[in-house]
């Protein structure tokens, strides 16, 4: 294994081996050129000239058949690409890679199985509005529609999980096509994007460069509101009793953390944030109760309960947020800032829409707000509610160790710009609610589709991204379940590979614990299906992947290992063994009233 | 923060559900806030959509295919091409409370080869055609209906008549009654297809098409992106985004 080299000194190779013959001149931002390929004189050739052209820095994916010609084209680009394990694994990669980064990430996968493996993937990036390229290999264009061998209509399948998705026709426009679908990915609200190309399209013949990334005109929208409407947002922000902003992931999405902070600062604001919106706004300001819904904390459930202005901004009002609509900020008038305007009153109506980029809207409604609303008596009363509703936990030494304080022993150990991902269950939650989150773009997390498994790969993208941006001291936390690291933990096999540094926390329980509190809490304490005491010994695993494995028990042993994992220097596995049954808290069940939160099993 | 003693074995403190403030308000299913005693639902109407759309492989079921993912109550669609080469209209009939006609109208908006939405006024012409076949004991009195309803016979036989109707929907509804008597073998109805009245356009923004020679798609493009506003654009800043897919 160590004979191989390194991706990054592939790539190193790879563009010092460039012909500098007929070499186009690629330049680039910072006004440097660089050497790229020649003119390309095929499809696939085309292909990666786009991604070129569209600073691509890395790629993930898996090899096969259909697209084996796009990867040879790769041989040789500046373009750096990180083989998977299994193409969800790709997907996830590319999607925390493109959150990090700021910019879309790319994956790939052959035709068929490889684009089937693609589709959880892109259906969480769409969920949680990731900007992503997926390009998939497709079966020769005279094949399609015949089931050929790795045929499938991943045009079909993937329609109603992407942003849009392009059927590449011809080899003389796919490196448009490519470039089209990339910038697509990243403008207005972002969301994934999927190039479907057929291997006669990849080898057939191209002429010149492709064109450069740019949207098509009527998927870029206006960044403005509507001044009239600003203007009566405005009024009715003035005149609040009871305000509250809530920030979505559209407001770290849209670059927007910035304005949200000096909008709420000013106005003397509480800030509520829904999960994916975590890290917008600091969780240590005097103005933040966290995050709401179901599992958030009971003074952000009691203000969104009791406010009577909510300004949403970049949030789509989810389920999981709202429990029962009904209930839902019952007697609150609603600004919405949102740059998709089908989320405007799709679940929750708005009384004032504001159709525009959150950063944007948000300076406008400051420019036009002339006095703070009155809102002493308001946060006197949040505050009290953060008294009264404290997020805490037993940690008696005699018990068995609580998942909790793993969570809050990494954290204190880390800077404030680590990135933190997360599978999906009680270990999630634990992370969301006890890792104090200051900065956005560091949690990174399955919100809307929800996906066990994310955690690996996510940290995997999320650490590729950080390395490439030169911020390789940043720290990459992966909290995972032992159900979820089940799930994807094939990737450790890449991180050993490419010698990432990333610390992988298994909250480990023995069960699919958010699964078994509901059978606790609804189903009679049956356990089906959700005991889990047959899981390896994630330490030993991890060390036959080439990692290092750790293993936790007790109290006394969390702090020395939390810095042995994290002064590592490569990827590390701690296999925290935490209390089976300590459950998350607060709750509100689905559906429930988010003031009626419960504390306790009893309440519910 | 962590081993306060004051905490519950299982669970957080706090005060208990019945001991918080509860507010009073309520929404309504849509999240519309509501004066419970006041304001239910609100009911189902029937719409009229239409959409011009890139006449491109793959849009219909882009459309149809997002329409009922969404679960909206699609009642017909009609779809057929313009006079702008490489355009088609695609005209819906939909019946759903305002808030999903809303949410229709900006879900297709999003579709990339969705150039514009409009809904259809009450005015609007529109109009469906039915294709029924009756069975042929009568001929003479399935004339008489026919003529009633302006329709043609298209095909007459010892067994079977079929004829042709046009009109609007609620016309060919009580057609399509009047001809029960005879016994109904088969019926083909397209749904209503519709453009709005006099100069109004269907679509906002969308270009006058008798202005000469079939536009191309490019030049269609132009125009998308110039100066054509139509009435609804000047409504609210909400509305400006429902209707129109463009800047
Ligand atoms: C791919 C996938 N399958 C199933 C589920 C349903 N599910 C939600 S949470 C959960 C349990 C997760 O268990 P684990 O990863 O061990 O985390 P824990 O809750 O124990 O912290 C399951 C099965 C899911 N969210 N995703």
């Amino acid at each position: 294994m160590s004979e191989s080299p390194t991706a990054a000194e592939r790539k190193r190779a790879a563009e010092a081996e460039t012909p500098e013959a007929g070499g186009s001149e690629n330049t680039e931002e910072d006004g440097e050129t660089r050497e790229t390929s020649t003119v390309p004189e095929t499809g696939a050739a085309a292909i990666v000239a786009a991604l070129e052209a569209a600073n691509v820095d890395t790629a993930f994916g898996v090899q096969g058949g259909a697209i084996m010609p796009v990867y040879d084209e790769l041989y040789g680009s500046s373009v750096r690409h990180i083989t998977m394990a299994h193409e969800q694994g790709a997907a996830h990669a590319a999607d925390a890679y493109g959150i990090v980064a700021g910019e879309p990430g790319v994956c790939l996968a052959t035709s068929g199985p490889g684009a089937t493996n693609l589709v959880t993937g892109i259906a969480d990036a769409s969920m949680d509005s990731d900007a992503m390229l997926a390009l998939t290999g497709q079966v020769p264009t005279e094949f399609v529609g015949n089931d050929a061998f790795q045929e499938v209509d991943t045009i079909g399948i993937t329609t109603p999980i992407t942003k849009h998705n392009y059927f590449a026709e011809d080899s003389k426009t796919v490196g448009d096509v490519v470039g089209e679908a990339f910038a697509l990915a990243n403008t207005g609200r972002p969301g994934p994007t999927l190039v479907d190309l057929p291997k006669d399209v990849s080898f057939g013949d191209a002429d010149g460069e492709p064109a450069p990334p740019e949207p098509p005109a009527r998927a870029d929208p206006d960044p403005a509101a509507d001044p009239s409407a600003v203007e009566t947002a405005a009024r009715a922000i003035e005149r609040a009793e009871r305000p509250v902003c809530l920030f979505g992931g559209g407001v770290i999405k849209g670059d927007a953390s910035e304005e949200a902070r000096t909008f709420a600062r000013e106005l003397g604001v509480p800030v509520v944030t829904t999960m994916p919106g975590i890290g917008s706004f600091p969780e240590g300001d005097p103005l933040c109760l966290e995050w709401a819904g179901m599992h958030g904390t009971g003074y952000a459930n009691m203000a969104i309960t009791h406010t009577d202005l909510l300004i949403g901004v970049g949030t789509r009002f989810d389920d999981r947020l709202t429990g029962g609509v009904e209930t839902f900020a019952p007697e609150a008038e609603v600004v919405h800032v949102d740059i998709d305007p089908a989320e405007v009153s799709k679940n929750i109506y708005a009384d004032y829409p504001l159709i525009g980029d959150a950063g944007t809207v948000l300076e406008q409604l400051r420019a036009e707000i002339q006095q703070p609303p009155d809102a002493e008596a308001w946060r006197d009363q949040c505050e009290q509610w953060t008294e009264e509703y404290p997020m805490t936990y037993r940690a008696d030494e005699d018990e068995p160790l609580k998942p909790q304080f793993v969570v809050e022993a990494f954290d204190e150990a880390t800077d404030d710009d680590t990135v933190v991902t997360a599978g999906v269950g009680q270990h999630q939650m634990w992370a969301a609610q006890f890792w104090t989150f200051t900065e956005p773009r560091t949690w990174l997390s399955s919100h809307g589709l929800g996906t066990m498994g994310y955690g690996v790969p996510g940290a995997i993208g999320a650490r590729v991204a950080l390395d490439d941006a030169g911020e390789t001291d940043r720290d990459v936390v992966c909290f995972d379940g032992d159900g979820s690291f089940l799930m994807t933990m094939q990737e450790l096999s890449v991180a050993v590979r490419e010698h990432m540094d990333v610390t992988f926390v298994v909250l480990n329980n023995e069960y699919i614990g958010m699964v078994r509190q509901w059978q606790d809490a609804f189903f009679e304490g049956r356990h089906m299906a959700s005991d889990y005491n047959w899981m390896p010994e994630f330490d030993t695993l991890a060390e036959a992947f080439g990692a290092r494995g750790f293993r936790i028990d007790d109290y006394d042993e969390v702090s020395e290992v939390v810095e042995e994992a994290l002064a590592y220097d490569g990827p590390s596995v701690v296999d925290a063994h935490v209390d089976p049954d300590e459950n998350v808290y607060p709750m509100v069940p689905s559906g429930g009233a988010n003031g009626l939160f419960a504390l306790s099993e009893d309440q519910l | 923060m962590s081993g306060e003693s004051d905490v519950p074995r299982d669970g957080l403190p706090g005060p208990a559900p019945e001991e918080r403030p509860h507010p009073e308000g309520r929404r309504n299913k849509q999240g519309i806030r509501i004066d419970p005693a006041a304001e239910a639902e609100k009911q189902p109407r029937r719409a009229v959509i239409s959409a011009l759309v890139d006449h491109e492989p793959g849009v219909l079921s882009r459309v149809s295919g997002l329409v009922s993912r969404r679960q909206f109550n699609i009642e017909s669609l009609t779809v057929g091409p313009t006079t702008v080469e490489g355009h088609a209209r695609i005209t819906m009939a939909v019946e759903e409370p305002d808030p999903g006609i809303d949410q229709i109208k900006k879900q297709l908006s999003k579709l990339i080869p969705v150039i514009a939405v409009g809904e259809l006024d009450d005015d609007a012409i529109s109009t469906e055609v039915a294709l029924l076949k009756v069975g042929g004991e009568e001929p003479d009195k399935v004339h008489a209906v026919t003529e009633m309803y302006d329709g043609t016979t298209k095909d007459a036989g010892p067994e079977t008549i079929t004829v042709q109707l046009t009109g609007d929907t609620a016309t060919i509804d009580d057609a399509v009654n009047a001809f029960r008597q005879f016994g109904i073998i088969e019926i083909a109805r397209t749904g209503p297809t519709a453009l709005a009245h006099g100069s109004k356009t269907t679509v906002p923004g969308e270009r006058p098409a008798y202005m000469g020679e079939p536009t191309t798609t490019a030049d269609a493009e132009r125009e998308r992106n110039g100066s054509i506003e139509s009435d609804e654009e000047t409504n609210a800043n909400a509305d400006r985004n429902t209707e129109v897919n463009t800047r």
